[in-house]
């Protein structure tokens, strides 16, 4: 690894942490509003998720417009795993197996997806991504789970179904999802998270098996004929991002009491959602996804108080966004201003 | 010694024979040329001893191996290697990376070591880099060697491209066209690369060219395809004097 790369991977964390640190000084100095307090823990899972998308448009290569149907799966395996060991394992190891299962679950769905999904290429890949996504949210809503003291019980009709046991409790129910999850997730929780994505994502860029990655998203023939397994990368890279979601979901479904599958979260739309953050951070440049992602995320809610122009607003932002960093004319400028900062500080 | 053997080597694209009962030997160091042509089926010969397309008949024999019927990626770890008429680099990478793309089978971690940056991470890496930035010094690469493969001129691109491809370590190297595109001095440049390659790796080469004054003046075998068909097959001299490969190719 070059110096410059690493100090590109530094200032990705650096940045992170300070965000971190100021929100944090603004939350015990009484300078944070309840409301944007509740925001802290979503805005983080989301660019955990845009870390995850990114590694699969960005550096894979192929746009995947499903990825918030494995945060579905993430959250809702992982609200399961906590409501069953609620009472019998304490928050601090409970909240870390959460992740485990969550983060397991996402990737074996990554991986059974990817199977069919990564044969296909551009813009059919991203169409049966979508499907798959659709498909993962609209059978969550329709599976009704229950544990009693014969085991558990699983329909796709409705509670009566599951013929339990009166000391029986329903875990899943059908498309009131799952509710009373331990809200185990914080604000410093999340950021560890998100810290551990982007070290995943950008050692992994930095390596044998990234580069492998990259090969077959520059030109897959090559890459072939350097000897390099494209299916074999690309599920690698597509199961990784898979499991990336994943640990947004369990962020996701610990930081809020009811968890349903509803489109609003886990459909298409927040997917495309995420899409954007990733756009507009900048393809493949993994910083850029994080802040995207805490500025477009937090910007909407921000401006709440400007009730009817706040669409318009967000708009302009877009575009704005857009421009600096795809625009040639704003390239050139930021790298004039890149490279007098630079001879300033030599 | 033998390296590459191929007998009888036939494949059809509906009713059209591409490539007709071809056969080819190359012995181990030769530098040998594969000319005719527009549309006389080169370039399939080398998909068909690349594995992109499977022969309907025919047997490869690399180094007494059987590869008829592997696939891309087998082949190239049999040791066949190969650059592609229209440059195919990964052209976001830096030209470094380009290099240590090649590199992946020959020096093997984990994923687990490639996340965490644990284990055989810095050894290999920086084994990797040395094995690389030796490669880059003889292609004369080694001062781009942060330069993204898109950024470099189109000659240094060619140079890259065959880098890349000796950084598997092959037995035999393909070069489609090697030429195509370059100006009489970046020609005469390849030429030098390519002789360069063979004494400093003692490598097998075959290479598809159009440019006469490159084949005249490496190439020490030829065979001349024309509609898919062994027009003539030998020495250099002897065939570019061959009447038939007058008339079929080169023009009176």
């Amino acid at each position: 690894m070059t110096k410059k790369k690493f100090k590109d991977q530094f200032i990705t964390y650096g940045i992170v942490i300070a965000l971190y640190l100021i929100m944090e000084i603004l939350m015990k100095t009484g300078n944070l509003s309840s409301h944007l307090k509740g925001l802290l823990v979503p805005m983080t899972y989301y660019a955990v998720i845009a870390v995850a998308l990114n590694l699969c448009v960005g550096i894979l290569g192929e746009l995947s417009i499903g990825h918030c149907g494995f945060m579905c799966i993430g959250a809702f395996a992982s609200a399961v795993f906590s409501k069953l060991t609620q009472n019998t394992l304490p928050a601090a190891p409970r909240f870390f197996l959460a992740f485990v299962v969550g983060i397991a679950f996402a990737a074996l769905f990554g991986f059974l997806i990817g199977i069919p999904v990564l044969r296909l290429k551009g813009d059919y890949l991203a169409i049966v991504t979508l499907a798959f996504g659709e498909i993962i949210k609209n059978v969550i809503n329709a599976i009704y789970f229950g544990v009693d003291s014969k085991g558990p019980h699983i329909s796709l009709n409705n509670v009566m179904d599951l013929g339990m046991e009166p000391d029986g409790q329903v875990i899943i129910n059908g498309a009131m999802g799952i509710t009373g999850t331990p809200r185990d997730a914080n604000f410093t929780i999340a950021i560890v998270v998100l810290l551990l994505s982007l070290f995943v994502v950008l050692n992994l860029m930095n390596s044998r098996d990234g580069r492998a990655i990259m090969a077959v998203r520059d030109n897959s023939i090559a890459a072939e004929s350097a000897g390099i397994n494209v299916t074999k990368y690309k599920m690698l890279a597509f199961t990784i991002s898979a499991a990336i979601a994943g640990a947004a979901g369990v962020l996701f479904s610990h930081n809020i009491t009811s968890l349903t599958a509803t489109s609003q979260y886990f459909g298409y739309n927040a997917s495309i959602m995420i899409l954007v953050y990733v756009v507009l951070g900048g393809i493949g440049n993994i910083r850029g996804s994080v802040i995207a992602a805490a500025i477009l995320y937090l910007l909407p809610e921000m401006l709440r108080g400007l009730n009817t122009y706040r669409m318009l607003i967000y708009s302009i932002v877009l575009i704005a966004m857009m421009l600096f960093n795809w625009a040639p004319a704003a390239i050139e400028w930021r790298e004039k201003v890149a490279h007098k900062f630079i001879k300033r500080n030599a | 010694m033998t390296l590459l053997q191929v007998n009888n080597l036939s494949i059809a694209f509906g009713g059209l024979r591409a490539v007709d009962d071809f056969s080819l030997e190359i012995q181990k160091g030769e530098l040998y040329g594969l000319i005719g042509p527009n549309g006389a089926g080169k370039t399939t010969v080398f998909n068909l001893l690349t594995g992109v397309y499977k022969p309907n008949e025919g047997i490869i024999r690399l180094d007494g191996e059987d590869i008829t019927r592997k696939n891309t990626i087998e082949i190239n770890h049999a040791g066949i290697a190969r650059t592609f008429q229209n440059i195919r680099l990964f052209h976001q990478m830096s030209v470094i990376d380009n290099v240590k793309v090649g590199l992946t089978e020959r020096f093997k971690y984990s994923t687990l070591e490639s996340v965490l940056h644990l284990g055989k991470y810095r050894k290999l890496e920086k084994e990797m880099d040395e094995e690389a930035l030796k490669l880059l010094k003889v292609f004369d690469l080694d001062k781009e060697r942060d330069v993204l493969a898109s950024n470099l001129p189109y000659g240094k691109q060619r140079k890259l491209e065959i880098a890349r491809a000796m950084a598997t370590s092959p037995k035999l190297l393909l070069l489609d066209e090697p030429a195509a595109g370059m100006n009489p001095n970046e020609t005469a440049e390849l030429m030098e690369t390519i002789a360069l390659v063979r004494k400093e790796f003692d490598m097998t080469i075959l290479l598809i060219e159009h440019d006469m004054k490159l084949v005249s003046g490496i190439c020490e075998k030829l065979t001349v395809l024309n509609f898919g068909r062994v027009l003539k097959q030998g020495e250099t001299k002897e065939v570019l004097q061959d009447p038939e490969v007058i008339k079929a190719y080169l023009g009176e």
